[in-house]
């Protein structure tokens, strides 16, 4: 059975609806990416499951239970934590406090602390007294990631965590994936990288418009079929 | 010499506004909710003390004790039940409910309790005072600016040094993110109002002890606790001493040359201070 799965998932703002019956699966220790156009629903997607947006009884179920209509701060301390799109630190806090905070909702211990943290990105020890914006954009994404870790989530949810940085820089974050893999987390990772989405997942969903247009292993997905989801046929 | 005298008195007196501005700064830099009833909640306060004093023979300090987790309990019911409903983008609502909370206090406390003005039992270490060189201090005032230091103090430790102080400050910055953090801004909220009606009590202690009060007496003091914050910088609790502390010394300065400017000057500062510092003494840098 898989950890994760949304089963006709919709969403919307408003009278606005954004997503259109959505299914996907994530199973233990497994890496899907979710790629598409701007305003596919990505984020939406990843709003709903992370609770931010409600959802409809039984859309969403993790590790066997409906966490559909449960709020983020319930969610989070389930299990299920998220980077979001933009990196969104709070600008009160320190780059330190903006890690402790993820670590509010935890439950029990866990391979992620502090120290394992500046394990993974050591340039944030350093770091650790600057206010958490006045950091470059990349060293601001490790820290979205090291929030997220802090609560040891058994699923992350990625936001386009290379929105905006350097090749070099992205090259970086992604070195972190497969540690954050080891310590027992299954990832979600939302990218409009297609290239980096492929390297990185173990299968990968494609959306258009509020819906998942093709899904499969990367080797078995071809650049035409992936153009097609991605644009939809016939452009 | 008299002159040292007036404006030492003006700064004690300041901490009295301190501490009826400390729970509203304190609301406000959290979740920019301004409570109209905040002067009432105080009055309330004095008379919940008055209360416990007069029934079970307490003497004002030991009620106080009582008091605050009681006013606590009431702050966070108040927050989560009414107000955090009234929060949103429009900043009318909150305004709207406060200020009619505001009026059901102050006719509730007058059903209950009368017209007539009230005031809490001094002893005679409350009416003391000490001889310092040719100035004589009360000794309720000095408590009275005393506790006004050690709560700005207390909040700003709190605010830095603690989890809660954490999730107060990553809230008002972004609730959303916040909630992704397991934090619930419902509770947060409410745990700050509870903070802000203990901050109340204490203020409605030396309130009592100082002068008489009367259910009326809620929105001027209201108002010199906004002023307070103003002249301080939204968000700023040292500010908010400050702004207290020009209040007071304003005041004493105006009632020495002529009584009847006493309340005037202290308003009058607070408009010469928004003329020249718009935003407040210590505004906050990310607002
Ligand atoms: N807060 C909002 N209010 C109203 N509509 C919104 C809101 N956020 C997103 N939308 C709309 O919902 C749709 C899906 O947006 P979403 O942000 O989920 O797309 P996305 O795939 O993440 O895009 P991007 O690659 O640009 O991040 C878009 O049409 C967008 O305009
Ligand atoms: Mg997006």
């Amino acid at each position: 059975m898989a950890l994760l799965q949304t089963s006709g998932l919709t969403a919307g703002y408003g009278d606005f609806q954004a997503l259109f019956g959505v299914n996907i699966e994530l199973g233990e220790a497994e890496t899907v990416a979710i790629i598409g156009a701007n305003g596919a629903g990505k984020t939406t997607l990843m709003r709903s499951i992370a609770g931010v947006l409600r959802n409809e009884t039984s859309s969403v179920r993790f590790d066997g239970a409906d966490i559909g209509t449960l709020t983020a701060d319930e969610i989070v301390t389930r299990g299920v934590a998220m980077v979001p799109e933009g990196r969104r630190l709070f600008p009160s806090l320190s780059v330190e406090e903006n890690l402790l905070i993820g670590a509010y909702g935890r439950r029990g211990g866990g391979h992620w602390t502090l120290e394992t943290i500046y394990g993974l990105f050591p340039i944030l020890a350093e770091r650790r007294h600057s206010p958490g914006t006045a950091l470059s954009g990349g060293q601001q994404q490790m820290v979205a990631i090291g929030r997220a870790l802090m609560s040891n989530p058994r699923v992350l949810l990625c936001d386009e965590i290379s929105l905006g940085l350097a090749p070099v820089v992205i090259k970086d974050i992604y070195r972190a994936v497969p540690a954050i893999k080891a310590a027992g987390a299954s990832l979600i990772v939302v990218e409009q990288d297609i290239a980096q989405a492929l390297a990185v997942a173990d299968r990968v969903y494609c959306m258009m418009e509020g819906r998942i247009t093709l899904s499969g292993t990367p080797d078995s997905l071809s650049r035409d079929a992936i153009h097609d989801a991605y644009f939809g046929a016939g452009q | 010499m008299i002159w040292i005298d007036t404006v030492l008195q003006g700064i004690l007196l300041g901490g009295l506004y301190a501490l009826f501005a400390a729970g509203l700064s304190l609301v406000f830099g959290i979740m920019r909710l301004v409570n109209l009833a905040h002067g009432d909640l105080i009055v309330m306060g004095a008379y919940l003390i008055l209360v416990l004093v007069t029934l079970l023979g307490l003497p004002p300090f030991a009620a106080l004790l009582i008091a605050m987790p009681v006013m606590f309990c009431l702050g966070w019911g108040l927050q989560k039940f009414l107000l955090n409903r009234t929060l949103g983008d429009d900043i009318l609502p909150p305004l709207l409910v406060t200020f009619g909370l505001s009026v059901v206090l102050q006719n509730a406390l007058l059903e209950t309790f009368s017209a007539d003005s009230q005031r809490l039992p001094t002893d005679a270490l409350t009416t003391a005072s000490l001889q310092v060189g040719p100035i004589a201090l009360g000794v309720m005032p000095l408590l009275t600016f005393a506790s006004a230091v050690l709560v700005i103090v207390g909040l700003n430790q709190l605010f830095y040094r603690t989890s809660l102080g954490r999730a107060f400050r990553a809230t008002s910055d972004d609730a959303v993110t916040a909630s992704l953090m397991g934090i619930r801004p419902a509770n947060i909220f409410a745990t700050a109002t509870g903070i802000a009606l203990v901050i109340v009590t204490i203020a409605a202690l030396y309130l009592g002890l100082r002068a008489n009060f009367d259910p009326n007496i809620g929105p001027a003091r209201l108002i010199y606790a906004f002023e307070a914050v103003i002249i301080g910088g939204l968000g700023s609790l040292w500010g908010t001493l400050a702004g207290g502390i020009i209040i007071g010394v304003a005041q004493t300065v105006g009632a020495a040359v002529n009584p009847e400017w006493q309340i005037l000057s202290g308003h009058i500062a607070f408009l010469i201070v928004l003329l020249v510092r718009p935003r407040g003494l210590f505004p906050r840098a990310n607002d």
